[in-house]
């Protein structure tokens, strides 16, 4: 940055020039994109007692699954079995890193794409495919694994999460010290989603109240079509300071960084001292969705130099050199992604239709008579038909 | 605090009594809104509920509306069943996607596993003199929407019960208010009585000649309009619709086959508004009772005047006693 000779102080157009390409200086990384561990004088790799080469090699296996779910949904709209898919790709390291700092009592408010962090809360990965399918507008139960519905307005959740963590004040369950019991909420969005009034609701919300949350941003680099740029003039995590609370940048492709910073946010959060924005800086390897075209508005040259960043790369390089997993756990855990290929492109092509009547169903708690009318009407018109038919 | 027995009270009084009972009754009812705590609101219906719940109850928000109602559906997905207040009916469009996106459809979306029980309540409609912004009726855009409930309360009485069972509803429910009646007439409150169910219209005064159907501040208007035409002879039946959605059409199809003539009346813009609607419906159902069009009377198809001519802006009795004129025309 520099200074302007005005007295209105730095340059903020300079903050995405070279010195930032990589993060910045700012970006908090615990294992390089070379596979070697580096400490950081704030975060450390805190596995709770558990052995560390046990604990990566879960986030290894978690992060392939994941990326295979993305890979056999991908097809599975291409073959014309989905309408359409939001990858994830290049954001495994990002999504598994928050999504195993949590713990069963927090929940998680998620995008349409946090396809990684519901794999950690327990979903079944076919279940994320109804509503993209067109079965249904999402089909798991929030209250099961304490994880939301997808949300497709972009940043709409980030209220809902700011709410349900007020709601766990009122319950007591903020900064109690009882370890089972603390909750903390997480809310899931991306760099686009930064400009939306609602998120910037939220974060005064949170900061006024003092809200156990977590405001974890994907910082992909792109909306749809959007670069960065587009969307702020500041490095995203540096937003937080200006509502009040602190905001941390991580690298989104270090998985062990990504949930150390989480859980060190998530404790804040569930000991009382509010709202932290971690900002998961990362990439988009691939399209927005199976409906874009990421060659009309950016050059190949960034994905090649990301690749080199790759989430999953650089932790099967750490765990091969350090001989902490031999090839029969690599096998093993490409016979499982093979085996949810098959669970994921079996099961999608099952998933009932919806009946037409079903289009009446849930609209209200409690069913107005107008609705039922409507309905009677429809089935005994559909009716009709079936009789032309016999 | 129940006053076991019959008072006087206005229906900010209701609206405020009619609260303080559903916080007394379940814990999990939360009031949130600008200026609802110590001050008691800008119209004072929450006046003295801070005092008496404490801040964790009744929320002093920050200055947002969609803020507003986006936190609550994260309570109500807690558990809890806020009560938000839109100070007026002109600033709940940025809390609009919120409650169109979210409050509504998250029912339908979880399919019925998340269920939103939510009050809004939302001032509404003119005559304050107010700069704009202050005087506005938007309850077609909600009604319009699926997965909202819509209900108008016009009088003290409706106001206490209303917002309870509003309240204790599973369903979002839009709950608008009369601003220029809040401080107005007093009624008689029993509140040891039984209530009339939320989702009922209600004949407020028989009559044999013509229909009028109003909701809101209209009904004030429409049962001085009768009034004022039983003076000339005419016999005007009045209902005030109290539910906006779903609508109660039962009372009024059965009244209008009676006079064979209906007059709807309403603040809002005549053009897609409520009385469209009803008019629709009056037409399929009672074909054949019917001696004239059902005629519309709200306000012109303009952006809310200066207030200096909103009285005639606004319908009034006259104008509805034109529309009764041109129904017996035909």
């Amino acid at each position: 940055m520099t200074q302007q000779p005005d007295g209105f102080g730095p340059d903020l157009v300079e903050v995405f020039g070279p010195s930032q390409q990589d993060g910045g200086p700012e970006l908090v990384q615990l294992l390089t994109p070379e596979g070697e561990r580096v400490d950081h004088p704030d975060f450390r790799f805190d596995t709770g007692g558990v052995p560390e080469d046990e604990v990566i090699r879960g986030f290894y296996r978690d992060m392939v699954l994941t990326r295979r779910i993305d890979v056999e949904a991908t097809a599975l709209q291409r073959h014309g079995e989905l309408g359409i898919w939001a990858q994830l790709l290049g954001q495994e390291a990002a999504q598994i890193g928050a999504g195993r700092a949590l713990r069963p009592q927090d929940f998680v408010f998620p995008t349409y794409r946090e396809h990684g962090v519901a794999w950690c809360r327990g979903v079944d990965p076919l279940d994320l495919l109804g509503l993209f399918r067109g079965v249904d507008h999402g089909s798991w139960n929030p209250n099961d694994n304490n994880f939301g519905l997808y949300t497709i307005v972009i940043g709409a959740q980030t209220l809902h999460a700011t709410g349900y963590a007020m709601g766990l004040q009122r319950d007591g369950v903020v900064g109690t010290g009882d370890a089972e019991r603390d909750a903390a909420v997480i809310a899931h969005f991306g760099d686009g989603a930064s400009s939306q009034g609602d998120v910037n609701e939220s974060f005064i919300f949170a900061a006024s109240y003092n809200a156990p949350v977590v405001f974890f941003c994907q910082n992909n680099q792109w909306a749809i079509s959007e670069p960065i740029e587009r969307q702020t003039r500041i490095p995203l995590y540096q937003r937080a300071l200006g509502f009040g609370f602190p905001g941390v940048r991580v690298d989104g492709n270090d998985v062990l960084a990504t949930y150390a910073v989480t859980q060190a946010a998530l404790q804040r959060a569930r000991d009382g001292q509010g709202p932290t924005f971690v900002e998961a800086y990362t990439y988009r390897m691939g399209a927005h969705t199976t409906t874009d075209d990421p060659t009309r508005y950016r050059l190949s040259d960034d994905l090649e130099r990301w690749k080199l960043k790759d989430p999953i790369a650089r932790v099967e390089v750490y765990l091969r050199r350090n001989g902490l997993a031999d090839d029969d756990f690599f096998a093993a855990v490409q016979g499982e992604a093979d085996d949810l290929g098959v669970h994921l492109r079996e099961g999608c092509k099952a998933l009932p239709d919806p009946q037409p009547l079903q289009i009446f169903d849930n609209v209200y708690a409690e069913m107005t008579e107008e609705l039922a009318v409507q309905r009677d009407g429809f089935a005994d018109y559909l009716d009709s038909f079936e009789g032309a038919h016999s | 605090m129940s006053t076991q027995g019959t008072q006087k009270i206005t229906l900010a009084k209701g609206l405020n009594m009619g609260l303080r009972k559903a916080m007394e009754d379940d814990a999990k009812v939360l009031l949130m809104g600008e200026d609802v705590g110590k001050l008691g609101g800008v119209f004072r219906i929450t006046d003295g509920l801070q005092k008496d719940f404490g801040e964790d109850r009744v929320i002093d928000s920050p200055l947002a509306e969609s803020g507003i109602v986006g936190t609550a559906v994260g309570l109500a997905m807690r558990g809890y069943r806020p009560v938000v207040e839109i100070q007026f009916d002109g600033f709940v469009y940025p809390a609009y996607d919120q409650i169109v996106c979210q409050v509504a459809k998250i029912h339908y979306r979880s399919q019925g596993k998340v269920k939103m029980p939510m009050v809004i309540r939302i001032p509404f409609g003119g005559g304050i003199g107010a700069v704009e912004h202050h005087s506005e009726s938007p309850e077609a855009q909600f009604a319009h929407t699926p997965g909202l409930k819509v209900v108008a309360c016009s009088n003290p009485v409706d106001g206490y019960w209303m917002i309870q069972q509003a309240i204790a509803c599973d369903d979002p429910v839009i709950f608008l208010e009369p601003k220029r009646q809040y401080h107005a007439d007093k009624a008689d409150l029993d509140d040891t009585a039984t209530p009339e169910p939320l989702f009922r219209s209600r004949v407020v005064r028989a009559g044999t000649d013509v229909t009028v159907l109003a909701y809101g501040p209209m009904v004030r208007t429409a049962m001085k309009a009768a009034e004022a035409a039983s003076g000339e002879g005419r016999s005007l039946e009045v209902i005030d619709l109290r539910t906006l959605s779903p609508l109660d059409m039962g009372p009024v199809l059965e009244s209008v086959r009676r006079t064979g003539r209906a007059v709807v009346a309403h603040e809002a813009h005549v053009n897609l508004g409520l009385g469209a609607e009803v008019a629709a419906r009056i037409t399929e159902e009672c074909f054949y009772s019917l001696e004239a069009p059902v005629l519309r009377v709200g306000a012109f198809d303009t952006p809310y005047p200066p207030s200096r001519i909103e009285e005639d802006y606004l319908p009034d009795l006259d104008r509805i006693l034109d529309a009764v004129d041109r129904s017996l025309g035909f």
